[in-house]
Formats: structure tokens, sequence, C-alpha cells
């Protein structure tokens, strides 16, 4: 649970939101942009280092 | 009148074991079998399943079809009952978890984040049994990528008045369209003929294995209004509606949303509020075609000939249900959960009408498609790329240290607490509070449970087997007492009187 909480934002009223975004969008798709490399650079160190045989590994039996 | 919408849900979660282990270990039957019983081994003693009232062949249509399909539960597999009220069990070869019963859907998404943390302490169980170097992996998905396709299901109780086939015609525009939702999205198809370049990324991991809109099948020719009629409770009031068609989610919001708004559009049908205004002409066609595109620009015809998206009919059921909200309320569903699930379905469609990015904190399609899309425009990775795909299955790996999902930033609805609290303590809102409550505090005299009775051995013949035929009785508040103060079950059975 730890991991997860650290980015957990309040839960806002989307309307609202959405009726102020118009400034805040330019400022958030930094932030976002920011966040998606750092995401980046995360996954480049967690990712399976083999992916190729990771997914040709990956067969499961249907199941319902 | 719109019945309580007890609810839960059920996953088959992936299953792989890597490293220094024989063909024995690997199979997956096996491999489910030791993550069971290691997590038994390692946090109760094990009281078995009782198979009394399985009757999985019943067809809520009315015809009978017992030559048409084996019970479907393999007995001799390991199944177990947690004192939690859940029940964990191998089912077609991937460990499952059932969450006891539910009143409403925020306590069934405790009870199914829940689930997932006995599953990673099975993980860590079994890592401990097996060779070194050996590990088992388990993901909270619905596809392997290769055409095999997994269970989510949801369960709903319904008043068995009602027509079916209401229920059916008046859900399924729902069924179809919720995914854009709460899709947990895939890279990828896995229809024939279509290729990862016609397809790169979809919205649902489950549309391409549907087949038929209305069956009795859960694992071939999958429909998306599955018949079973196995209500577990008294099948004179009630059906139990068995939804196959949802993926499991990763992101809490999508598990509340998609129990919430299920359950008050269930709510809806019962008092006829919904109408065939959004029926489908071609429902089977639509799943797909509204996953296959994620721009979710696609038209899809109803039956009265008009046109649409999956967002309009989306707004359309949502609008349909505000006004419910303020003719009916949403008793139902329990008033402050309906009005919070309200409220994030009318925020998600807002955000993804606008700017799908906007609600990549809530929607696991667009939190999934954003990481790869980033990813493979950072590593110039084509469609088809096994990174891509990699990245696909490693968003559901419940390996703590590997799972994407929990670092792209979804929010988070639950607490660390009342999670841990579900992995071990049932609600105490519907019969799975005596059911759990008895096993915690009798394990040795409980012989067999299962979801609507429990067999005591009260020390003298004949065993006693206790109906729990009402789903909303034997909560905290009927009985927390009589078992607080009974010493024995035979004590208990005087008290209650069978």
């Amino acid at each position: 649970m730890a991991e997860r909480t650290q980015k957990q934002k309040p839960t806002p009223s989307r309307t609202d939101e959405v009726v102020e975004a118009a400034p805040a969008v330019v400022g958030g798709s930094e932030k976002l942009k920011a966040e998606l490399d750092d995401l980046l650079d995360e996954i480049d160190d967690v990712l399976e280092t083999n992916a190729e045989d990771f997914v040709k590994s990956y067969v499961q039996k249907g199941g319902q | 009148m719109a019945i309580p919408k007890v609810c839960g849900i059920e996953t088959e979660y992936g299953i792989l074991v890597r490293g220094p282990v024989g063909e024995n270990t690997r199979n997956p039957v096996s491999a489910s079998s030791l993550l069971i019983n290691a997590y038994l081994a390692a946090n109760l003693r094990k009281v078995g399943w009782d198979f009394e009232d399985e009757h999985p062949g019943s067809d809520a249509r009315g015809f009978s079809v017992d030559d048409l399909l084996e019970p479907e539960i393999e007995t001799h597999l390991v199944n177990a009952v947690l004192t939690n009220g859940a029940r964990y069990y191998v089912d077609h070869a991937h460990p499952e978890i059932s969450t006891p019963e539910c009143r409403t859907a925020r306590e069934a998404l405790v009870f199914d984040r829940a689930a997932e943390e006995i599953v990673w302490a099975s993980m860590q169980a079994a890592n401990a049994l097996l060779p070194a170097g050996a590990e088992v992996l388990c993901h909270k998905n619905n596809s392997d990528g290769k055409g095999n396709s997994y269970g989510c299901h949801e369960n709903y109780l319904v008043a068995r008045e009602v027509p079916f086939g209401r229920i059916v015609h008046q859900i399924t525009p729902h069924f179809v369209t919720r995914q854009i939702v709460i899709g947990a999205g895939k890279v990828g198809c896995e229809l024939s003929g279509v290729s990862s370049s016609d397809v790169p990324f979809q919205i649902s991991q489950r549309a391409d294995f549907f087949e038929e809109e209305v069956g009795l099948e859960t694992t071939l020719k999958r429909p998306i209004i599955n018949t079973r009629d196995e209500p577990h409770c008294d099948s004179s009031k009630y059906r139990r509606l068995h939804v196959i068609v949802g993926d499991a989610n990763m992101s809490e919001t999508a598990t509340l949303v998609k129990l919430g708004a299920t359950s008050i559009l269930l709510a809806m049908i019962e008092d006829d509020v919904v109408g065939d205004d959004l029926s489908l002409a071609n429902p089977v066609a639509a799943i797909r075609n509204i996953s296959h595109d994620p721009s979710l620009q696609r038209l899809v015809t109803l039956r009265n000939g008009r046109r649409a998206t999956a967002l309009e009919i989306q707004w359309g059921l949502l609008e349909l249900a505000l006004k419910y909200e303020r003719s009916h309320g949403l008793e139902p569903v329990g008033h402050d959960v309906g009005r919070e699930v309200l409220s994030l379905w009318e925020g998600i469609l807002t955000g993804l009408e606008s700017n799908p990015e906007s609600v990549a904190h809530q929607v696991d399609w667009v939190a999934k498609r954003r990481m790869v899309e980033a990813y493979a425009a950072r590593h110039d990775a084509r469609p088809g790329d096994a990174r891509l795909k990699a990245l696909d299955l490693q968003y559901h790996d419940l390996r703590r240290d590997k799972c994407l999902a929990r670092r792209v930033g979804l929010d988070v609805l639950t607490t660390a607490a009342e999670v841990h609290d579900a992995m071990t303590n049932p609600p105490l809102t519907t019969r799975a509070y005596f059911r759990g409550r008895c096993l915690a505090k009798w394990p040795t005299e409980i012989v067999a449970a299962n979801w609507d009775s429990m067999v005591f051995d009260i020390g003298r013949e004949p065993l006693r087997r206790v109906p729990m035929m009402e789903p909303l009785r034997g909560t905290a508040e009927s009985v927390a007492r009589l078992i607080d103060e009974s010493d024995t079950p035979a004590e208990l059975l005087a008290r209650l009187g069978s």
C-alpha cells in the first residue's frame, strides 16, 4: 500500500477541476511530462531484463 | 422495487513458475495448489468447500442443459474458505479468489484489494517452499496475449421477479460500453487475422473473447450476458447476476465504478426506469469495435437506427442514473457510495471527452496506454515489439518491485489498515460475517462451508447444516453478540434456534 499512496490525490470534484482547467493545463502538462520521464527511467530499471523471453514464456491456460 | 445490491467479485489470476523446478511444479494446476496451500499452511487451518449447493449448469432462461455441461468445478482441487468469508481455490488452472458477499461496491473494492494482498502473501509463502532461484509469479490480468483468457467476474443480487429478458436487454449497452471507463487496456489484439499494427493497443483485456450476446458458457464462445442461474440463496426471491464481461482492474477507482455503476443500473432495471432507447443492433461487434478504438470516435449502431459513440451511450446511461437518484434515491446501493460512484463516473466521462490523459490516475487503459506510448517513443519500439507486451504484462504483476500499475500514479481509495483487516475479517453487513466469524472461532468444528450454508460438527451425530439463504441475514448486527457469547458451536446453534 505504501508505494501506491505516494501519488495519492484527494478526490476532487471533477466538474470543478474541468472548469478551472484552462490556465492550469499548461503547467499541469509540464508536470505530467516530468512525471512520465521519471516513470520511464524507473521502467528501464524494473522491466524484465529479457523482455522477449519473458513474453514468450508467459503462457496461461484458458480459464473462465 | 429495487432490492439491496449485494455484490462480490471473483478473480482468476495468471500464474507462472520460473527457475530451477521440474515440469510438475511448472504445471499451472500444481503451481496454483502450491500457492494456495502455502498460504493456508502459513495462516490457518483449511476448511473445505461444500459442493452441495453448486449447480453451474442451471440456466436463467429456464431450460435445462445438464447434458451440455459438466459441473465446472473440479472437486479434487484445493478449495478453501477464509475467515474473511472469501473462497480461495484452484479453478481452470488458475488461483482464484471470490470475495465475500458485500453490501456495497466500496466494501467489495476493499475485499478485492485484500484478495490481491492474499495472493501476494501466498507468493511469499510459496517461494519459501521452492528451491533457491525459483519463484512463483501472479498477475491480475485476463489474458496472456496468445489467445488464452481467464476471468474477473462480478456478482450482483437481483430480484427474481424481474424478467430476465429485461435485464439482458437493458444492461447489455452498459456491458458493451463501460469498458471506456473500466477497461484495463491491452497491447495488441488476439483475434485471428488481426495484427498488432492493425490494433497496436486496445481498451479492454477481454473484448476479443466475446462471441455471443447471451449464453451459459464461460470458457468457450463467451457471452456478454452469462445466464448461469445459481443464486446461492433463496432462488424464489433472488437471482445472482453473474457478469463475466469485465476486466480485472489495478485502478481502485475502476473497481469501485465498475461495481457501483453496474449496481445502480441493476437497481434501475428493477425499478423499470431504463427502457430500450440505448439497445445495440449488434453488441458482439460493438464490444470489439469499441475496444479497438482508443480514440473513442467509432460509432456503433443502435437498434433504433441511430449511431452513437461509446462515450455518448455512457453519458446516456449516466444521465438516466442521475435522474434515478433524484426520483428514487440510491438506497439499494448505499446512498453515500452511490453518490461517490456517480461523481467518479461523471468525472471520468468528462475527462475522456475533453482530454483522456486527465484521467490517467483513474482509468487503467489510459494509464497503461500513456506509459506504453511514452516508452515506445523513447526507445523507438514499433508495434509488435516484445518490450511493449512486457510492459502490458508487468502492469498487472503482483510482485511489488515489478508492478508497473503501482508506479503510474493511480489514485488510492482504500487505506492500508482496512485492506489488511479485510484479509482476515469478514464484512459486517452480510451473511459472510456469520461464515467468517464462525470459521475463525471454531475452525475444527466446521466440517464444510459454502455460500449458503455451513456444516457444524457439534460432537454428536448427526452433523448439523445451518442454511444461510438470506444474504443480508447473519450480519454483525444480528449475530455478533451470539457468536461472542457462545463457547461452543452447540451452544451457538441452540441459541440460533436451529
